[in-house]
């Protein structure tokens, strides 16, 4: 599945818009950071075909750039669900059971977090504080939020995605 | 500028966002055209009024109402009553607006939430338009960089916010004049200013708060602190996770830039400075500020040893000084209104203001600004509202990861940078996370640990490792197998840790530990000695039982996952203890609450 998505994904298309990128700012001053987030925006994730051709135009070594990928949580290797499911972990959240929608999510989808459903369908993942407090326990299904969870709503929220 | 009789401020915060207050501005658009309205009323979509919990808010001017859980097809109602005919519709206001003895209406500043703050930093946040240059400079905006600009030096700058005593605010607390003079003094061709918006602490945002609702502050604040250090570069590096602070803050960037109040010779002073925005990419060590330098220039974000300080080597081995967003949101105030104004704020050694993002178990959930001083009482109570569904008080939380708990005795404490370091907690960015005596304070200090080995970026082998033990033992403890002595031991790694570890993240880590074994060591004796969480959230530690109030409905047997629980209809259920997988959902299905944990 996954080979697959990233077959469709590595496209000249895609890579000329790369290009682009890297052109309009390699004159920038650490102009890393920026790339790999406009490449992540392009390609879905950063494999690492992506890195090679950022690490061949900028003249810095792949191992740093992996190096790079790797340190930020948001740069991600392998591409992502169709519904990236975020569970806040915030400490607000979590004080107001988080933990306990996290645990029903899990088994409801028969991943832990930070995986991908087999199906492709679903990516589960712990964030950093929403900022939306006033809604803990929060999660977001791609852009939308759901707010004041509680365990027995999981089911019924996830049955509009599957 | 067209004149309106009325004014409808509609919350744009993330938290009011989250809960659809996009719709609700969309429906009252639809509304106020349907009525023909357009000339007589304007709506605003504000930053953040402060009041998360009861988002979506509404706020309607000149009255002040405050309407509050608003929901898209209540624009209708509002607009037909309140707009059109002048009647509030008090069905729909915040419920402590209406005065129910004497039916009197009280405006959105008369209540309590509001009535002992004080607002520096988030003076225009739920006041004006963020996305509008016009708004701001209405509120004195840009005033204070043309005060700077025209009529002082740069000395003149350093020592007005000297005088002022205003300290950092991302957590440190260090004297921000004192920094700028470092930078100032340093001599080189090129120096940077930098704002410090990776706001990583969980469960904090203040930062993104004013950002998102006054952006031009911070605009206008570093183009102030360019000018006192000799920058003509500023960057603000913020988190990828605010899309809406990263939006409006481009926004204002083009703005001021087409107003002639970012770029070159501004104010035909001849003084040059630009603006530029970089993305954090999740790591929390990044508000580490040489790691903040080092994500900036592309390298992965590890801290370096100090000395050399950023105010001499920074960004580019360049004189750098990075400041906090609410720290800088606080500098035009301070030139415009002078250094005794704000030195008048607050208590001896912490002057002016503190925003504080009040979450976990606590009824006004939100973002709050108090001065220096105010006691924890009075913010947990008079402004936070007291603790939901009649539960005790159990401890409040500062500082976040790096900070530690406060308990019901120090309560009367007033709020400052070294009180709070006395209490063996931090004043930190700002979050301030209540915990009632359902919340396990081993489990919290474990959620902490769990937090930094997760951010740690592994260069130094104190923080890499110890942190690392230290959550081991944590987990230990908490699944019910502590040992006599684990305390001793966590205690010893914790001040180990505090001494070796190369930056703030690392010497401040073991502090949630430390000061939960301080306030709390029973706890960690009960679930070591006696295998028990008093509090109940140790999952290993608990065991489900069915009482005698069961009426046999079976609704737990047909909702457990494992199939653990038998019995027949009508008729006390068991649950079998050896298959039990603690999930709960039995005791969330029970309409009698006859089961319990214990």
């Amino acid at each position: 599945m996954e080979n697959q998505v990233m077959k469709e994904v590595l496209n000249e298309k895609n890579f000329a818009a790369l290009d682009q990128v890297i052109e309009a700012n390699k004159d920038r001053k650490g102009a890393l950071m920026p790339i790999l987030h406009e490449a992540q925006n392009i390609f879905g994730a950063l494999p690492i075909e992506v890195q090679t051709v950022i690490s061949e135009k900028l003249d810095i070594s792949l191992a740093e750039i992996y190096g790079v990928v790797t340190f930020y949580s948001q740069f991600s290797l392998v591409p992502k669900g169709e519904f990236v499911i975020g569970l806040c972990l915030g400490t607000a959240c979590y004080v107001k059971g988080a933990q306990n929608i996290l645990d029903r999510l899990e088994t409801e989808l028969g991943i832990k977090v930070g995986e991908t459903s087999k199906d492709g369908k679903f990516t589960l993942e712990a964030t950093r504080c929403l900022g939306c407090c006033g809604l803990a326990p929060v999660m977001v299904i791609n852009e939308k939020v759901y707010g004041r969870l509680e365990p027995g709503q999981i089911t019924g929220i996830l049955k509009q995605y599957k | 500028m067209e004149l309106y009789r009325s004014h409808v401020l509609i919350c744009g915060g993330t938290g009011c966002t989250s809960s659809g207050s996009d719709l609700v501005e969309e429906r009252f658009n639809e509304e106020i055209k349907k009525n023909g309205l357009e000339k007589e009323v304007k709506i605003i979509r504000t930053g953040c009024f402060g009041l998360c919990e009861v988002g979506p808010v509404v706020v309607v001017y000149p009255e002040g109402s405050f309407y509050a859980h608003v929901k898209p097809e209540d624009a209708k109602t509002i607009t037909e009553e309140h707009l059109l005919k002048g009647r509030i519709v008090r069905d729909l206001l915040y419920y402590e607006s209406l005065e129910e003895a004497s039916d009197q209406v009280k405006s959105i500043n008369e209540v309590d939430f509001y009535q002992k703050q004080m607002r520096v930093a988030l003076r225009n946040c739920g006041v004006i338009d963020p996305e509008n240059i016009e708004e701001y400079i209405a509120m004195d905006g840009y005033a204070a960089l043309g005060k700077v600009l025209t009529e002082m030096s740069p000395e003149d700058v350093i020592n007005h916010i000297k005088q002022s005593g205003l300290r950092g605010r991302g957590g440190g607390g260090f004297p921000t004049g004192v920094k700028w003079s470092f930078a100032a003094g340093a001599k080189n061709d090129q120096k940077y200013m930098i704002c410090n918006a990776d706001e990583g602490d969980p469960g904090a945002f203040m930062d993104r708060s004013v950002l998102e609702g006054d952006p031009h502050a911070i605009i206008e604040a570093m183009a102030i602190a360019g000018y006192a250090i000799g920058a003509s570069q500023g960057f603000v590096y913020i988190r990828a996770e605010y899309p809406i602070a990263v939006q409006r803050l481009e926004i204002a960037i083009a703005q001021a830039k087409e107003n002639g109040l970012l770029g070159k010779d501004i104010f035909g002073t001849g003084f040059d400075f630009d603006l530029e925005i970089r993305l954090g990419a999740g790591a929390f060590v990044c508000g580490e500020e040489t790691a903040l330098l080092q994500s900036i220039e592309g390298y992965r974000g590890m801290p370096r040893p100090k000395p050399p300080f950023p105010a001499n080597k920074g960004l580019w081995q360049k004189p750098t000084i990075i400041n906090n967003v609410e720290t800088l949101a606080n500098i035009p105030q301070i030139i415009l209104k002078g250094a005794e104004w704000f030195s008048s704020i607050g208590t001896e050694k912490s002057k002016g203001t503190k925003v504080f993002a009040l979450g976990g178990k606590i009824n006004n959930t939100g973002l709050i600004e108090i001065p220096m001083g105010t006691t924890l009482r009075e913010v947990i109570y008079d402004i936070g509202g007291g603790i939901p569904n009649g539960k005790k008080f159990k401890a409040v939380q500062t500082g976040g990861p790096s900070g530690g708990c406060i308990t019901y005795e120090h309560l009367d404490q007033p709020i400052d940078y070294d009180n709070l370091i006395a209490l063996g907690s931090m004043m930190g960015s700002g979050g301030m996370i209540v915990m009632d005596e359902d919340n396990c304070m081993v489990d919290i200090a474990r959620f902490f640990l769990d937090f930094t080995v997760d951010e740690s970026c592994g260069k130094c082998t104190p923080c890499r490792e110890g942190t690392k033990r230290m959550l081991e033992m944590l987990e230990k403890i908490t699944s019910g197998r502590g040992e006599e002595g684990d305390i001793e031991k966590l205690e010893k790694l914790a001040y180990t840790i505090k001494d070796s570890a190369l930056c703030g993240l690392g010497q401040t880590a073991p502090n949630p530990v430390i000061s939960t074994i301080r306030y709390f060591r029973d706890e960690y004796e009960a679930h070591i000695n006696d295998k028990k969480c008093p509090a109940g959230v140790c999952k290993n530690l608990l065991t489900y039982y069915i009482t005698d109030a069961c009426i046999g409905c079976t609704k737990c047997a047909r909702n457990c996952p494992v199939d653990c629980i038998s019995g027949e209809v009508k008729k006390l259920h068991v649950i079998d203890a050896e298959k039990c997988i603690k999930c709960g959902a039995c005791m969330e299905a029970c309409p009698v609450n006859a089961i319990i944990k214990k």
